[in-house]
Parts: C-alpha cells; sequence; structure tokens
C-alpha cells in the first residue's frame, strides 16, 4: 500500500515535470514550428527583400511586407503616443493621490476595460471612431477620409493598451518604497515635486518596460485594427491614409491562401515575424521588470 | 539655564482607523536640547515625531485631534503651509533612504526644490552641509556618482546633510542607528551632540542607552499613552511610575 | 517672508494643481471609454435583439437578411472556451504544483518556465492562430472544434497557469509541512491540501482564462472554421461569437449589422457576467485566507 502510494508520487511528479517543460517550449515550439512553414518563401526569396519589398501581388508570386509592417508601426506609433500620457497620469493619480476608496472604484472598472474581446473594441472603432475622423477631425485639417484609418486603428488601440500600461506601472509605483517618497516630503518638497523629481525617476525602468509591453501588445492586436484600419496595402503618409497593419493581413486572407502557391507560407513567415518581434519586445521588458522587483528585497 | 519651549503638543490623540494610536499626549520639547522618545515598539513613538512635521497626513484613514504648535504657530491650522513647515525640520529615518539620484543632487535636491538655482550657490551648500556631516572627505571625489553606491553608515550621514540643507530649525530622529554598525552609530550620536547647541533635536530610540548618552529631556510613552516626561537626569535616576521604572530595569521590553 | 518666496511657493502650487486636474482629467476620460464602449453596445445592440436571435440557428439567407439567429455561435462559442478551459486546467493544474510543491526551491528551471509562460502571455492571439494551422496541417486536421480548442487552450494556457501559480503560492509553507509530517505524499498533499485551500482562487483563473478565450477571435480563425449549424463532432467546424459578429458586421445589409450589434451585446454580457463571478469569488478568498 505505501509503496503503491510512492510510486504514483513519483511518476505524478515525471508527468507534472514534462509538462511543465511542455509549456516552457511552447514558445519555442511555436517560432519552429512557424519556421518550417515559411521555409518554403525564405528558400524563394531573400528575407530581406521579402521585408523591404512593397509590391504584394500573390496571384503574380510578389510577397512584399513593407507596407504592413509599416502600417504595423504606425497604428502602434499612434497608439502608444496616445496611451502613454493617459495611462500614466492616470497610473500616478491611483498610486500617489487617490484615496483608497477611490482606488476600489477605479480598478476594477480598469480590469474590465482590459477583459472587452477585441471585437467589440472594434465595433465601437466602426460606431463612434471612424464616423469622428471622417466628418469632424479630417476636414478640420482640411483632408479627405473615409474614416478607415491608422489613426482610427491608433486611437481604438490607444483604449485597448491603457489597462496594460496602467496596471504594470500601478506595479512598479508600488515597489518603490514609502520613505523615500517621505524623505523627499520631509524636506518640504510638494507631492508633485516628490513624484516627479523621485518617483518617477526612481520607476523609470518600469516604467519603460510597462510602455514597451503596451507596445507588444499593440502590435500584435488583430480583430479591432482589422476592422478599423482600412487594410489598404500601401505605405501609409498620414494618420489620415488607410494602413494595412501585418495581424490583419494574416486574419484576412486565411480562406484564399491555401489555393496561392506560397501564400501560406508567405503568412506564416508574417506570422513569424510579428512572433519574433514580440516575444523580444516582452522578454526585454519582462527582464526589466524583474530587476526592478529585486531591487527592492 | 533656561528652557524654551520649541514644540508644544497639547491633549494630541491620533487614530488609525478605529484604532487610536496616540492617547491625549500634552508634553513640551525644549529648544536646542535632545529630547529622546523613548518606549517600547509599537507604543507610538514612531507616530509622535510624524505628527511633527505632518507626514502622518499621507496615510489613509488618520485622523487627528488636539494641537501642536511650534513657535506658538498651530500646525494643523489649514492656512498653514505644510510644505514650509517640513522645511524647519530635518528628517532621519530608520535607515537612510537616499534619493534616487547622486550624492550631490541628494544634498542639493532640498534647496533646488526651494528655488536655488545658481550652480556657485549649490556647490557652496553641498560643500557646507557634507562637510557639516563629515562626509566631504570621504566623498569629494564622487560627488556625482549615485548615493547608493555609499555605504549605510555614509549613507545615512547623507540623509543627514540633505537634511540640513534645507536650513530647519530641528532635526527629527527615528531610530536614526537602528540599521547602522557601532561605529557608524557613534558618528551620528557625535553629530547630534555637536548639533544641539543649533538645532533642536528629537530622537525615537528603543536603546535605552542611547538615550542615556544623549539625552536632555526624555519623553516615555507606553501603548499610546505618555506616562512619564521630564529632564534625562530625573527620569533615568528616580522615576516617578512604576512603568518607567519596570521599562529602564528592562523588566518591560 | 520675501515676496520672491512667496511667489516662488505659488508657482509650486499652480504646478501641483496643474498636474493633479490633468491627472484626475485622465483618468476620467479613461474610465469614461469604459462608459462609451458599453453605453454603445448596449444602445444599438438592444434594440436588435430578439428572442428569435439567441434560440435559433441561422435559416437559408441569414446573412442577406433573413430570419434566423446566432445560437450556433453561442454553442460554439461555449464548447470551445469550455473546451479549451478544461484542457487548460489539465496542463496547468500539474504546472503549479510542480512549481510550488514537487521543485526544489529556487530552481532555475521553474523560473525559466515562468518567465517563458509570462513571454507566452504576450504572444498576439493570431499567432497562436497561426502556429494552431501549423499543428493542423501537421496532424492532417481540417478546420474544427477541435482545431479551435487546441489554440485556444494554448492561448489561455499562460492565463490560467500564472494564476493559479500566483494563488498556490500562497499557500502558507508551514500548511505544507504539516500534511507532509503526517505522512502525505506530495502528491496527496497537492491534491487534498493545496487545492482545497486554493480552490476559490483556482477557480477565478479558471474563470479568467474562459472570459479570455470566449472573447477571442483571431486565434480561431484559423483553426475553428465557421459553420451555421451547431457542432456536433469536435472534428467538425465550429462558429464562434466574436466571428459571427465579425462576419455580420462585414455584410452590406444594415439588418445584418444591427444583428451584430446584438451579437456583441450577448458577447459582452457573459463577459460581464464572468468578470463579475470571478471578482465575488476572488473577494470570498481573500476573505478566507490567513495571513
Amino acid at each position: 500500500m505505501q509503496k503503491l502510494q510512492i510510486i504514483q508520487d513519483r511518476v505524478a511528479r515525471q508527468v507534472m515535470f514534462a509538462l511543465a517543460a511542455f509549456a516552457g517550449l511552447i514558445v519555442f515550439l511555436m517560432a519552429f514550428g512557424l519556421f518550417v512553414r515559411s521555409r518554403p518563401i525564405l528558400e524563394s526569396f531573400p528575407l530581406f527583400e521579402l521585408l523591404s519589398s512593397s509590391s504584394w501581388h500573390p496571384l503574380k508570386g510578389e510577397f512584399g511586407l513593407f507596407p504592413f509592417l509599416l502600417g504595423t508601426l504606425w497604428v502602434t506609433g499612434v497608439s502608444i503616443v496616445v496611451a502613454v500620457p493617459f495611462s500614466l497620469l492616470c497610473a500616478i493619480h491611483l498610486s500617489e493621490y487617490a484615496t483608497r476608496r477611490i482606488c476600489e472604484w477605479v480598478k476594477p472598472l480598469i480590469d474590465l476595460l482590459a477583459g472587452i474581446p477585441s471585437v467589440v473594441y472594434g465595433i465601437c472603432g466602426v460606431l463612434i471612431i471612424v464616423p469622428l475622423i471622417k466628418n469632424h477631425l479630417a476636414p478640420l485639417f482640411g483632408t479627405f477620409s473615409t474614416g478607415y484609418t491608422v489613426l482610427a486603428g491608433g486611437l481604438v488601440l490607444a483604449v485597448m493598451v491603457f489597462p496594460i500600461i496602467i496596471h504594470v506601472a500601478l506595479e512598479v509605483f508600488s515597489s518603490v518604497p514609502y520613505e523615500v517618497r517621505e524623505a523627499s516630503l520631509a524636506l518640504g518638497a510638494t507631492k508633485w515635486q516628490t513624484v516627479k523629481l523621485v518617483v518617477l525617476r526612481k520607476a523609470m525602468p518600469g516604467i519603460i518596460a510597462a510602455i514597451v509591453l503596451g507596445i507588444s501588445r499593440a502590435f500584435g492586436e488583430t480583430m479591432a485594427v482589422l476592422m478599423v484600419a482600412g487594410n489598404v496595402a500601401r505605405v501609409p503618409k498620414s494618420v489620415f491614409d488607410p494602413a494595412y497593419p501585418l495581424p490583419a493581413l494574416i486574419a484576412n486572407n486565411y480562406g484564399e491562401m491555401m489555393s496561392v502557391p506560397l501564400y501560406d507560407s508567405a503568412l506564416l513567415l508574417a506570422s513569424l515575424v510579428l512572433l519574433l518581434v514580440v516575444v523580444f519586445f516582452n522578454i526585454l521588458s519582462r527582464f526589466v521588470l524583474i530587476h526592478v522587483e529585486k531591487g527592492i528585497q | 539655564m533656561e528652557n524654551h519651549t520649541h514644540i508644544r503638543v497639547r491633549e494630541l490623540s491620533v487614530y488609525y482607523g478605529r484604532e487610536q494610536a496616540l492617547k491625549n499626549i500634552s508634553v513640551d520639547i525644549p529648544e536646542k536640547r535632545i529630547t529622546a522618545i523613548i518606549g517600547p515598539s509599537g507604543c507610538g513613538k514612531t507616530t509622535l515625531l510624524k505628527s511633527f512635521n505632518r507626514l502622518i497626513d499621507s496615510i489613509d484613514g488618520v485622523r487627528v485631534s488636539g494641537e501642536i504648535s511650534m513657535n506658538g504657530d498651530n500646525i494643523f491650522n489649514p492656512k498653514i503651509d505644510v510644505t514650509l513647515l517640513r522645511k524647519k525640520m530635518g528628517l532621519l529615518s530608520q535607515r537612510p533612504h537616499p534619493l534616487p539620484m547622486s550624492i550631490y543632487d541628494n544634498v542639493a535636491y532640498g534647496p533646488r526644490i526651494h528655488g536655488i538655482r545658481k550652480k556657485r550657490k549649490l556647490d557652496q551648500i553641498v560643500e557646507h552641509y557634507l562637510k557639516e556631516s563629515s562626509l566631504w572627505e570621504e566623498v569629494r571625489d564622487r560627488l556625482h556618482t549615485p548615493a547608493s553606491g555609499l555605504s549605510v553608515g555614509q549613507q545615512q550621514r547623507l540623509c543627514l546633510a540633505r537634511g540640513l540643507a534645507v536650513e530647519p530649525e530641528i532635526i527629527l530622529g527615528d531610530e536614526p542607528t537602528s540599521a547602522l554598525d557601532p561605529t557608524a552609530s557613534q558618528r551620528i550620536e557625535e553629530k547630534f551632540l555637536q548639533l544641539k547647541a543649533r538645532y533642536t533635536i528629537v530622537v525615537v530610540t528603543h536603546i535605552l542607552r542611547q538615550a542615556v548618552r544623549l539625552a536632555d529631556y526624555v519623553v516615555f510613552l507606553y501603548l499610546g499613552e505618555l506616562i512619564e516626561h521630564g529632564p534625562a537626569e530625573e527620569v533615568f535616576k528616580s522615576p516617578k511610575k512604576e512603568l518607567t521604572q519596570g521599562y529602564i530595569k528592562g523588566v518591560i521590553v | 517672508m520675501s515676496r520672491k518666496g512667496s511667489s516662488k511657493v505659488n508657482t509650486r502650487k499652480v504646478e501641483e494643481q496643474f498636474f493633479k486636474t490633468l491627472m484626475i482629467i485622465a483618468t476620467l476620460i479613461i474610465i469614461s471609454t469604459l462608459g462609451v464602449i458599453l453605453l454603445t453596445v448596449i444602445m444599438k445592440g438592444l434594440p436588435a435583439l430578439s428572442l428569435s436571435m439567441i434560440t435559433q440557428t441561422p435559416k437559408g439567407g441569414y446573412y442577406l437578411g433573413k430570419e434566423g439567429g446566432i445560437l450556433n455561435a453561442i454553442i460554439g462559442s461555449l464548447y470551445l472556451a469550455g473546451g479549451a478551459t478544461v484542457l487548460a486546467i489539465l496542463i496547468s493544474l500539474p504546472i503549479v504544483m510542480y512549481f510550488n510543491i514537487y521543485a526544489p526551491k529556487k530552481s532555475l528551471f521553474v523560473s525559466a518556465c515562468r518567465f517563458s509562460l509570462d513571454v507566452l502571455w504576450g504572444v498576439p492571439s493570431i499567432v497562436f492562430g497561426a502556429f494552431g494551422f501549423t499543428i493542423m496541417l501537421f496532424f492532417g486536421l481540417r478546420a474544427s472544434l477541435l482545431g479551435g480548442i487546441i489554440a485556444v487552450a494554448l492561448l489561455v494556457l499562460p492565463v490560467m497557469s500564472r494564476a493559479m501559480d500566483e494563488v498556490v503560492k500562497m499557500i502558507p509553507r508551514d500548511l505544507l509541512e504539516a500534511s507532509f509530517s503526517l505522512g502525505a505524499t506530495r502528491l496527496q498533499t497537492a491534491a487534498k491540501v493545496v487545492v482545497r485551500q486554493a480552490l476559490p482562487g483556482i477557480l477565478t483563473a479558471v474563470l479568467v482564462a474562459f472570459g479570455r478565450g470566449i472573447g477571442d477571435a483571431a486565434s480561431v480563425i484559423f483553426t475553428a472554421g465557421f459553420t451555421d449549424s451547431i457542432p456536433t463532432s469536435i472534428l467538425r467546424p465550429a462558429a464562434t461569437l466574436p466571428l459571427a459578429i465579425f462576419f455580420q458586421l462585414g455584410t452590406p445589409f444594415p439588418e445584418v449589422q444591427d444583428r451584430a450589434y446584438a451579437s456583441a451585446l450577448v458577447l459582452t454580457a457573459v463577459i460581464l457576467i464572468i468578470s463579475i463571478l470571478s471578482r465575488v469569488l476572488a473577494k470570498s478568498f481573500t476573505k478566507h485566507v490567513v495571513k
């Protein structure tokens, strides 16, 4: 009886170890799987040409990803420019100024914002932001626009990125010891001076990590952007131009990709590029965050 | 020798939520003397100290009643500018917390936030106060390196220089030697004895011998209540209350 | 006081007030985006919502504005998110037990796994879809409920396992040692003590993962396919709510677009209920844990 239990225990240990190892390896498996599938196109064209060519004509066998890369960069850039000031101000407000009662109200709402599915964001983008740009913002700047633009994609993404930056920034702020704030206050600094000169300074690496996590989220977000960015395979020249971000490209063409030679390989290469960029950003910011956390103990 | 009162505390009570941390405290802190607040841990020593520069304000759910006046002005008067009040007091906390910047910027931080911008003036201030806290010789060649690179003892002296640089009248010490080794502690204690000629010093300590070495005046708190206060000699040699006797003999820890 | 000194104080106060106002405005704007989103979905969705929408499958010509509902997508999403959640639990629980009970303290392997899961958390769902698709090609599977379940299970795995990990980590070490000292093996301890102690937290993690799974579209677009009927086997394609919303919105017919809003309302309601449930659970959890 005793022996059986010990054997059970040992088997369980092996199984658990194997599962943990599997979980740890998923990222690598993904990269490997996508790489294997994108090899056909990498063998047909040099990688540099694929990434730098602007001509995307799958039927003619031309797979230039440049417009899509730039589309992603534009949309991500706009979203970060909008999201960073708002999220940081909000995070500072919650961590340094707001009473506990306000925090208890606001934080769950921000969590809720994080839980809203991206199609719902997309719908709201189509219903609110796209008309706003078409009817008000574009005329204001003297241009015509359908509303389905870089700006629309960026604004929708910004709202989706708020919760991530706020969440990570709050954790970073809470890791700044209270006594450092106290030291500054005791010298007669105002609260804002303390925040600006001490808290933000101490939290800077963590804040950058928060922003990078936000960027990587925006970089890979698919459905919401797909619905509002316009999807025209041309390099955007202004925020009122349509964009065709990489994730949108992948999602939009799953239907026909098996019937055109190399098409599937091109799309899986696009996924691989997306994966590698996002993983790079994530590793970077996680390292910083681990460092920040250790610095406290 | 005449004793001017610098900080006058009257019927001070402090509550954290429902818990009462200080109960009806009335005491006078004499000017240009070292006052030691003693008592077992959790008795409200730090709360009393942080009431003086109103750092307790930023704690959630804190309530204060009673009065503290400095030079005759009530510090809880809502019209008073807290930052100016705090400028009058330098704080040394339990462990040194250098600001995340260079040694120079740490000392210059206070003067800068209070509006001194001229480089020459700042240089003078930094040098003067680093000398005042006997740190100058050790750091003069690396003023622009991060303050976190100093030893804990040096950091505490840096914090002292930082606090003195805003030209306070009062120095508050919250167990300022508890994180230091004996030599470093001794240096801080020596500093205090020199500084009391020009500053009023209030030190919270749970080390009785330190209180004996330093204090001119002693305040003994127990569970939020003021048990006994008076000139150090009297309190240590002939305590009037049984609790004080017990604490001094080491029966109550 | 010199005049210069007091003007300095004033600029400091003005700056303080200025930034404080900015912060409050930023917070209000962020909170109001949530309000605007919920209001939009309710105002647009409620008029178009009808009983037949949620009790019928699409009839012929549904996407041209004819009769029918989205029951196929509702059921499909529940199957898919449910299946993926179960699969993810089967992987997450052992992993978390290994991390916290079996592995030696300060194991490099465990830190590496945790790190890798955190990175996986940040991988976009479209990449999970693409990867799921390569797996399916490898095994010769076609777009099906099973394919979708695998992709979504991988997607929610990091969310679930890291959330469980945080909960199980908080169980006092003494409790485990008490169980060991009674002669229980680690497996028995894991099954009886840890799971029971951390149950509310584990359920919260499960709900959060379910919510993420049911709302995700990009990972199922390649893998689960789409169909107008309710799937009868895991090898058949399955419709999902987010994709149903996407397709209905993509038609040129206003009646069908209205149905997209109604479907979005259904999805949002499901998500809201899940997140409220998990919050209630999390609260009851913190109440019982002795710190």
